[in-house]
């Protein structure tokens, strides 16, 4: 009797249990991030794009947790793996190309999960991993043409991480905007080999200031160092991944922000459809997922805000191309992977 | 591109302001490990500095409560004060405790590392920036060329560090107190025996030690940088731990030892700013290199405190 009695209370049990499960439609994500939410720079700007998300579809459909300042890849590969055992979270985003190798074991030990990472350009041909990557070079370029334009000295210096990735994108597109207006400009790059050793990227604006740069540019959360050094010398500020104008004070000038819910939301589309990964998302001017912002506080001239709207116009047109030896390198590959298939 | 443009007065003059925090967070531990103390936990109290007396003085500015001076000198003092009583807790878990102190010494950095991560997110949020401590325009000095520039152009902290590389290097060889801390680190038992108390000795460096890396984390929150972010020390105070060793727990050659490190850090940056053909991987790496390269000689020199890491147990 208490056996058949067992039964049945499992059996009751095990039918509500699947009824709630089956009624929740909420679309739940959990995000890695390297840095902090408020870095003002790569893991805020992911940050800022759930919260839009979340606001978009409300948070009765819609839910997201978020693990910020994982920076050391043991601890981050705990963390993706009780998200992925969880089976709580349609998606795991893990935000930083340094994650990459645990996605890749991850998918393949949970091909029911779906991942997301980036910035890097390889699902790992894998059906439930997603990959995506920022077309920095587009909002480098556009700021390169604008630094150019205001630089009195004719040097502008860039304060980037590690020579890799958007921030790699973002210092080639800088260096080609500055030069299509005037190639007598001097463009002095440093990378400091960190992402986030904040006293030693605030020294290397300080020598970029030192050898006669009155503009400044940077990419990754160290820059707020950068910034503060642009401030107390009263030296124009460019920025990228996100909104800066809040510690930019009245000399920021013009910011390239991550709009990452453009490809999240076709993503979530996308797992909705039952499709949990294989593809390759990037953010670029045309497709809305990077925006230039001009700061609040800048006053922008006619002849600056021209130069700014034919350089947006002619990046989304595609009559300007940010860096053409990688757009070379892109056909290049694209021919050899057609011959291959032929 | 000549050697002109690579040594110029602005590389000396920024690995000056480089080699400020490893300065004080060297000198600080110096005292420690002469007394017997290694402590690990460096990073950990220069992070809590650095947010403390960042935070004081962003409240103090904000809500204009005092002067800018004033302001930074409560910042200074809020740093020295949660330094200090960091190091006691050090001093604590290590002398009075005897917990095995690598492994305290990196559960006190974790602590700092995370209070401080935890205290900015819940009382600033987004990184915001302070007025600091400005530069000094000495009359006459720092219109020198090239030595002006160099020398006499930094803000107070700057040559607050310097000034205690003199000041401890007397106090560790010629006074009382640095005899008892020489003698707690050398032979602990023989010290005790003439009436030294092996215990308050080491409480008193590692204190002096947690004050040190408290006003070193300030030197970047509130001098050099004036804003503070997470981990915003980026691991300088396990830097200076090594700087210690490579300065063979002598306050000048520990000073020189940051000198150098700083100066090739700042070589590097010079060097990539004018855009000399390096990888930039090589430069990254030149500072660090170069100053294992150091250590590795250094430590042959000199033999480090016998009873380094060694907790003290009368009778044993």
């Amino acid at each position: 009797m208490r056996n058949i009695l067992l039964t049945i209370l499992l059996a009751v049990f095990a039918v509500t249990g699947a009824a709630t499960i089956g009624q929740d439609d909420v679309f739940r994500i959990a995000a890695l991030m390297p840095s902090a939410t408020n870095d003002l720079a790569f893991s805020q700007s992911m940050y800022d794009a759930l919260v839009a998300i979340q606001e978009e579809l409300g948070e009765e459909a819609f839910e997201f947790t978020v693990q910020d300042s994982t920076y050391i890849v043991d601890d981050a590969a705990v963390a993706l793996r009780d998200w992925a055992a969880s089976g709580e979270f349609q998606l795991v985003i893990a935000h930083g190309s340094q994650y990459g190798p645990i996605v890749e074991e991850l998918a393949a030990e949970f091909p029911d999960v779906s991942f997301a990472w980036g910035t890097r350009q390889d699902t790992f041909g894998m059906d439930n991993v997603y990959s995506y990557a920022a077309a920095s070079d587009e909002g480098g370029y556009f700021n390169g043409v604008l630094a150019a334009h205001l630089t009195e000295t004719g040097v502008v210096g860039l304060v980037g991480p590690i020579e890799v990735g958007d921030g790699k994108l973002y210092a080639d597109g800088f260096a080609n905007g500055v030069a299509s207006v005037d190639e007598e400009i001097d463009v002095n790059i440093v990378f400091i080999g960190s992402f986030s050793d904040v006293p030693l990227a605030t020294e290397a604006a300080e020598t970029h200031i030192a050898n006669g740069a009155d503009v400044l540019t940077g990419t990754a959360q160290m820059v707020v160092g950068p910034i503060a050094v642009a401030v107390a010398n009263d030296v124009l500020w460019f920025g990228s991944d996100a909104s800066q104008d809040e510690l930019s004070e009245d000399i920021g000038v013009a910011f390239q922000i991550y709009k990452w819910d453009v490809l999240l939301l076709d993503m979530i589309a996308n797992i909705k459809d039952g499709v949990l990964g294989g593809e390759y998302y990037k953010l670029t001017l045309e497709n809305n997922g990077l925006v230039m912002e001009f700061d609040k506080d800048f006053e922008v001239s006619d002849e600056l805000m021209t130069a700014a709207q034919e350089t947006l116009t002619g990046i989304i047109l595609g009559d300007i191309i940010p860096i053409p030896e990688m757009m070379e390198e892109e056909m290049a590959d694209e021919e050899m992977e057609d011959d291959g298939e032929d | 591109m000549g050697l002109d443009d690579i040594l110029t007065a602005s590389v000396f003059a920024s690995a000056i302001r480089l080699a400020t925090p490893y300065i004080f967070a060297a000198l600080g531990e110096t005292f420690a490990q002469r007394s017997g103390v290694l402590n690990l936990g460096v990073d950990g109290m220069m992070l809590m500095g650095a947010f403390t007396g960042f935070y004081a003085v962003h409240v103090a500015q904000v809500n204009a409560t005092m002067s800018e001076p004033m302001s930074l000198l409560f910042g200074v003092a809020v740093a020295l004060i949660v330094g200090g009583l960091m190091g006691l807790a050090m001093a604590f878990v290590s002398v009075t405790l005897k917990a095995k102190q690598g492994i305290s010494g990196i559960g006190v950095y974790l602590f700092g590392l995370g209070l401080s991560e935890l205290l900015f997110q819940q009382w600033v949020g987004t990184p915001k920036s302070v007025s600091g401590f400005p530069r000094i325009n000495f009359p006459v000095l720092t219109d020198l060329p090239i030595v002006g520039e160099i020398f006499f152009h930094h803000n107070l902290l700057v040559y607050v560090a310097f000034a205690l590389v003199p000041i401890s290097a007397y106090i560790l060889n010629n006074t009382t107190f640095g005899l008892m801390i020489r003698a707690v680190g050398q032979n602990p038992e023989a010290a005790d025996a003439m009436g030294v108390s092996v215990t308050r000795v080491r409480y008193a460096t590692t204190t002096i030690g947690g004050v040190l890396a408290g006003l070193a984390g300030a030197s970047l929150s509130i001098a050099l940088i004036n804003l503070f972010q997470q981990n915003l020390t980026a691991g300088q105070g396990f830097i200076a731990v090594a700087l210690v060793y490579f300065g063979g727990w002598r306050p000048w050659t520990v000073a020189a030892g940051a000198m150098l490190f700083s100066f090739v850090n700042a070589l590097q940056l010079q060097i990539k700013v004018i855009g000399a053909d390096i990888p930039s991987e090589f430069a990254v790496m030149a500072p660090y290199v170069i100053t294992i390269i150091a250590l590795v000689f250094a430590t042959k020199r000199h033999e480090q405190p016998t009873a380094l890491t060694k907790p003290y147990e009368r009778g044993e």
